[in-house]
């Protein structure tokens, strides 16, 4: 892996999919990303799967955190990753947190899905991966 | 997996979303790629009406700008918009959160949002905040609005980059004596009172066009900045906004102003990117012995940072003999 350049900070999308209202997981993520000194474009609550690729598309972003405590990860997960797929953003690193049962871990996994973050997640743990595996983009079109 | 330079710039000509949004990544880094493509595509800028949106954090400006998306849609016209938020002094980190307001435009080809972090650079925008709005202005969007980090009584920067600055005001911040004062407050085109639902803004509306009172009338033919009610939330106001806006516009073109902006805007753009390249060769290893030097001979008090300034800009103006 390339080390990435100075002052091109990682850009990382928090978004929570689906009809869940609970935020408190995403936004100690957005917070602690923030505070490794990543860029973290928040979009909230309530996000289908075209919205996030969308906002993947738009803010260019290197990576992707999905926050998702409803239990329809089987359903949101793969049409999440066909909408990247769709927009030309399946590039991005994207890993999950929230309540994603450990049977369900390796199909979300064949799916594209980095890593999985369950409950009691130290957070450093998350933020080196996302250093240790954020793609670095530079010269590409 | 590479494409050139040109390849880039030749797909954002062409209307390409993934393109456009790779590019601005490489105009907000600075890159190589990114400095190519944006001497290239400069040339095209110039035909959006460049709105900017500045006020205080929490005022609604977010909220505001969707409504004006929402607006210039209903018109018909491709709307950009650059939101940016502010660095962490301590860390470099950012939260972008203003995009959270604008999510609804998600399935629709001609609004594209950009989100950015100040980068520490002052004045409520980031460094290469114009030059993502020239981008978007060559890409054929039209208007391309700016909004800036929430702002308190002294980030004016804005207007002097933005054709025009919507200030936007809430109730509940102070008495009329925060009117009077100097700063913000100046350089607004159009002074919006948001949340003017609420029962304190008859207040603030009346302080502001008390504070106009108390200044000698407007030259004939001169611009006098209105003040604009809007319930960004509830939908309410906009209609007379974007009236504000495009009586502004047509203000700049029969007044002959708008040229002015134009060369205003390219001389303060000249400037702060002389100041960046001066910078990113103080800073480069080329510049380190030579600079060293002058650094070493101020500290020794042989020269004045003044002396040494001057002289360093002698050398670096001298021509190549």
């Amino acid at each position: 892996m390339t080390d990435r350049p100075a002052g091109h900070p990682i850009r990382i999308l928090v978004a929570k999919p689906g009809l869940d209202g609970h935020d408190r997981g995403a936004k100690v993520m957005a917070r602690a990303f923030r505070d490794a000194g990543f860029e973290v474009i928040y979009t909230g609550l309530f996000q289908t799967p075209e919205m996030i690729a969308s906002a993947a598309l738009q803010e260019d972003v290197d990576v992707i955190g999905l926050s998702i405590l409803s239990g329809a990860h089987m359903t949101l997960f793969p049409a999440i990753m066909d909408a990247l797929k769709a927009v030309g953003r399946d590039d991005a690193l994207v890993i999950a947190g929230g309540t994603i049962p450990a049977t369900d871990q390796p199909a979300i996994k064949a799916l594209g899905v980095a890593e999985v973050f369950g409950p009691g997640t130290r957070l450093q743990d998350a933020i080196e991966f996302v250093r240790a595996h954020a793609p670095v983009r530079e010269d590409t079109a | 997996m590479t494409t050139s330079k040109p390849g880039l710039v030749a797909q954002v000509r062409a209307g390409r979303i993934p393109a456009l949004a790779r590019l601005l990544t490489h105009i907000e880094n600075d890159t190589p790629v990114g400095r190519a493509a944006f001497d290239a595509l400069y040339p095209d800028s110039g035909e959006a009406h460049l709105i900017g949106v500045t006020g205080p954090p929490g005022g609604g400006k977010s909220t505001l700008v969707n409504e004006l998306i929402r607006a210039y849609r209903a018109r018909g016209q491709r709307v950009a918009v650059v939101a940016v938020d502010p660095s962490s002094p301590l860390t470099g980190g950012a939260t972008l959160g203003d995009r959270i307001r604008m999510n609804e435009w998600h399935a629709d080809p001609d609004v594209f949002i950009r989100s950015m972090a100040s980068r520490r650079f002052g004045g409520g925008l980031a460094e290469n905040t114009l030059a993502v709005a020239h981008i978007l202005d060559a890409t054929g969007f039209d208007p391309v609005i700016v909004e800036t980090v929430g702002t308190g009584q002294d980030e004016v920067e804005i207007a002097r980059l933005a054709l025009t600055t919507l200030l936007i005001q809430v109730p509940g911040l102070g008495d009329s004596i925060q009117t009077l004062k100097a700063g913000s407050l100046e350089i607004g085109d159009i002074l919006v009172v948001n949340k003017a639902d609420r029962p304190e803004a008859i207040g603030l509306i009346r302080d502001l066009h008390h504070m106009k009172a108390l200044a000698e009338s407007h030259p004939e033919g001169g611009w006098d900045p209105p003040v604009v009610k809007t319930s960004a939330l509830k939908g309410e106001g906009i209609d007379n906004l974007i009236h504000a806006i495009a009586k502004h516009r047509a203000w700049l073109e029969s007044s002959g102003e708008l040229a002015e902006r134009l060369r205003t805007i390219a001389g303060e753009e000249v400037a702060a990117r002389v100041r960046s390249e001066w910078r990113r060769w103080a800073e480069g290893s080329e510049a380190g012995a030579e600079l060293a030097a002058f650094i070493g001979r101020v500290a020794d008090r042989e020269v004045s940072p003044r002396q040494a300034a001057s002289d360093i800009l002698e050398q670096l103006t001298k021509p190549a003999r």
